[in-house]
């Protein structure tokens, strides 16, 4: 084989992985990306239904009860503006409290209760996940601009 | 008075970094010898100045100095001795420190190892090193500088975080430290060979032992921290692709590409300008791990907007390094030439092939790192991209280039011959498909994953076990030990990290297709079977603790009826912080492990009551710690063979012969 035919095979294989890896993230990034959404973008509807996602906020203080017998936890997460019902049977993080920050992958069922698959607290005492920050802070500062514009009654928090 | 010290120590060794880096740089360029002579001992200087500054910082955190501010963040008096000096690079401001003190290290083992490179090329490399010092020393003063005080001073420290405390911590930062910071060296080889034009099978042979030992301590690092997160998480897994996991990755996996190519320039003198840009991407990729996880931009992209000077700092730092390292590439790597020529069926191909297999794979996982930042970043929606995504990509990916690790160091260089190939290797190919197909069964389930994975790691080990007998089959010697000794450590070396590849193979494989996990509910006194052992709860008593209070539970281990071991695991609740941490008990075995931890008390009675309580088993999980280690072993076998030093003393004598020559001028 001549050094030119056989450099245009190297080109053409080195293509081809590429190809199949494109296709393969591709394909992965269709089915495994898994959005986030807050408390009230859910309760807006916006979330998709069946398909997994995150949600994240606080954990209402006084929300947690458990199912006696079973490992099966309720709470209830909020953005200050939209609380979300959560269950989820498992072993809870560490970290996870009443008032702290908390992220939870999971489905949403059709009357509203969020069944978490997964109860995430990768961080420490002194910060909340970011997600979960963020969603509080996105609904406080849509609140601060409802009550500011008064043109509609604050506590809507679509 | 100590912090003073350190401090004003590193603004030495930061002065003395530029002088490294600047006049043997001119030197180089003018041909002029004494200033070319500056490199060794301010690289020397350099790293006795920072030594004296890690010190210090090390000092003040053992003396618990809350005066000082890294200290007062990040340490305890009641936190013991070896985590009080732990807790030196266990901050942001030390572990550059740390960083800065792992560069200065090899630019002194340069100094001191390789004497016998060509003046001008030697002092190119140490001032390349220099310039790198330079960045990090100016990250570490300007933006990050751990002797900062505090006035007023601290009573008391807040603490080192209780992850953190634990003596895998102790180790972890420095190894994995050692393996990025080490491809420093391969990168200033690099830069150097690119700016003096002559890149050669010679140049290969230097900087090859360099990289391999750099590579060597990256996996133990890794490997140390994937051990880490699977006893102290608490949750068993012992890989979690999350960014800063990933970070120390991509560089492996580069590094990993960059020691094969090497293998080849030495050899046939052949990949030189991939060579060159694989050691400038390893290092660039060290450098991104840095930006990643020391930059905040992780936490929160837009934490990191609110306060970007470390980021942007060290965002700027890689565009310089990266930008120019790559603009000397595209100007100079012509000059440095592409190298031999070879055939399609071949042992460069298979080194080729297996590159590109792990350079596509690394940009998979850089690409799922950086994906959901760059969405953050430009506010289009907030996602995460979790280990479906890597396993679905990964796998396929690696999956060939560990088939070709059967062929390859089988193939003849330059030109080999499939059916040949095919002849030596048929017997070791049946054996690994059958022994694949049939393992299952007797494993307990058969699936198509695990009898794949078994495959894999089988056909590594058989076809291993033909080259070694091809070779000793073929030696001249007579005896088997003689046989044995013919061959070269870097031969024994290939051959044992490759092995270790199949062990952890063989880990994943079984771990992923066999273990059980349970999460379960237990009263005292209550058991529960899992996977053919019954495990019994028998409550929880406080212990103490030097920094923090504990409960630990008994949990009775049967099999058949026979108590064959009792585990303690333990809750804890740091003093300092009130975090909560969960210590497993695992039952270490060769054959896997019995992994229990303690949920939470779920009556209100804590230590009388029920509690949650994990219980996994884990079958053949330490042989992917056991492979990692098997690697870097084989990595530090290869560069102990003798051809090593033989270049380095012949190079010794030609020079003394030269400078003979010289005198008697």
């Amino acid at each position: 084989m001549k050094p030119r035919t056989r450099r245009l095979g190297w080109i053409v294989g080195g293509l081809a992985v590429l190809g199949v890896a494109a296709a393969l993230v591709l394909n992965a990034f269709q089915s495994n990306l898994v959005f986030f959404f807050t408390p009230s973008q859910v309760a807006a509807h916006e979330a998709p239904q069946g398909r997994p996602f995150r949600i994240g906020g606080l954990v209402e203080a006084g929300s947690l009860a458990r199912e006696p017998n079973s490992l099966t936890v309720r709470f209830r997460v909020t953005d200050t503006a939209q609380t979300i019902g959560v269950t989820y049977t498992g072993m809870l993080p560490d970290l996870f409290k009443e008032g702290k920050g908390v992220v939870a992958q999971g489905t949403l069922d059709p009357d509203g209760t969020f069944h978490a698959s997964e109860v995430l607290a990768k961080h420490d005492e002194n910060y909340m996940p970011p997600a979960a920050a963020d969603a509080v802070k996105q609904a406080q500062a849509h609140e601060a601009m409802v009550t500011k514009t008064l043109v509609k009654p604050s506590g809507g928090g679509q | 008075m100590i912090p003073e010290i350190g401090h004003f120590a590193l603004i030495l060794a930061l002065l003395v970094a530029i002088a490294q880096s600047a006049v043997p740089l001119v030197g180089a360029a003018m041909g002029e010898p004494r200033l070319m002579a500056v490199a060794r001992p301010a690289g020397q200087l350099q790293f006795l100045l920072v030594v004296v500054a890690f010190a210090c910082l090390a000092a003040s955190f053992v003396g618990n100095d809350f005066s000082v501010q890294n200290v007062a963040a990040n340490s305890n008096s009641e936190l013991p001795l070896r985590y009080r000096f732990a807790a030196t690079w266990g901050s942001h401001e030390g572990s550059l420190l740390l960083w800065a003190l792992m560069l200065s290290g090899w630019t002194c083992a340069v100094t001191l190892f390789s004497r016998h490179l060509p003046p001008v090329f030697l002092a190119r490399v140490i001032a390349v090193m220099g310039l790198i010092s330079v960045g990090f020393m100016l990250f570490v003063l300007l933006t990050s500088n751990p002797f900062e005080r505090l006035v007023p001073p601290a009573a008391e420290g807040r603490d080192l975080n209780p992850l953190l405390q634990d003596p895998g911590m102790v180790i972890h930062p420095p190894m994995l430290y050692m393996g990025y910071v080490g491809f420093s060296v391969a990168f200033a080889f690099a830069i150097a060979a690119l700016l003096g034009g002559r890149l050669d099978a010679t140049w290969a042979r230097w900087s090859r032992p360099w990289t391999t030992v750099a590579w060597a301590f990256l996996t133990i690092g890794i490997a140390l921290g994937s051990g880490w997160a699977y006893y102290t998480l608490g949750w068993g897994g012992w890989w979690f692709w999350d960014p800063v996991e990933n970070a120390s990755f991509m560089p492996w996996l580069t590094g990993t590409a960059l020691i094969h190519s090497l293998a080849v320039t030495e050899k046939r003198g052949a990949f030189k300008s991939w060579t060159v840009l694989l050691a400038i991407v390893a290092f660039s990729l060290s450098l991104l791990g840095t930006f990643l996880v020391r930059s905040g931009v992780l936490t929160s992209v837009h934490a990191f907007a609110t306060d970007p000077a470390r980021g942007v700092f060290i965002l700027t730092f890689l565009a310089i390094v990266v930008g120019g390292s790559l603009a000397l590439f595209a100007y100079r790597a012509g000059k440095v030439g592409l190298g031999g020529v070879f055939g399609v069926v071949s042992r460069e191909s298979a080194l080729l092939a297996n590159n590109i297999l792990l350079i596509v794979a690394m940009a998979s996982v850089l690409l799922g790192t950086l994906y959901p930042l760059f969405l953050d970043a430009l506010n289009l929606g907030k996602i995460s991209v979790g280990p479906p995504y890597f396993d679905a990509v990964f796998y396929p990916l690696l999956a060939p280039a560990v088939f070709l690790m059967g062929i390859g160091p089988l193939a003849r260089w330059s030109q080999a011959s499939l059916p040949t190939l095919w002849t030596r290797l048929r017997w070791a190919f049946g054996v690994a498909v059958v022994a694949a197909l049939l393992l299952p069964f007797t494993l307990g389930r058969w699936s198509p994953l695990i009898a794949a994975g078994l495959f894999l790691a089988l056909w590594i080990a058989t076809s291993s076990v033909v080259n070694l007998r091809d070779r000793l089959a073929s030696s001249h010697q007579t005896g088997l030990l003689a046989k044995l000794a013919a061959n070269s450590p870097s031969y024994y070396g290939m051959l044992l990290a490759h092995l270790g590849v199949a062990v952890f193979i063989i880990g994943v494989t079984l771990v992923k297709g066999y273990e059980v996990e349970q999460d379960v509910r237990l009263d005292v006194g209550q058991s529960v079977p899992v996977g053919g052992y019954e495990f019994r709860f028998l409550g929880v008593q406080p212990g103490p603790g030097p920094n923090y209070r504990a409960v630990i539970g008994t949990v009775e281990v049967r099999k058949d009826g026979r108590l064959i071991q009792t585990l303690h695991p333990e809750k804890r609740i740091y003093n300092a912080s009130g975090q909560t941490m969960t210590i497993a008990a695992i039952a270490v075995g060769i054959g896997g492990d019995r992994y229990v931890s303690l949920g939470e008390p779920l009556a209100a009675d804590n230590l009388g009551g029920a509690w949650a309580v994990r219980i996994y088993l884990k079958p053949f999980i330490d042989w992917i710690w056991g492979g990692a280690f098997l690697m870097a072993i084989g990595g530090l076998l290869a560069v102990s063979d003798r051809r090593y030093r033989i270049a380095m003393r012949r190079r010794d004598a030609s020079l003394a012969a030269g400078s003979a020559a010289a005198a008697a001028d």
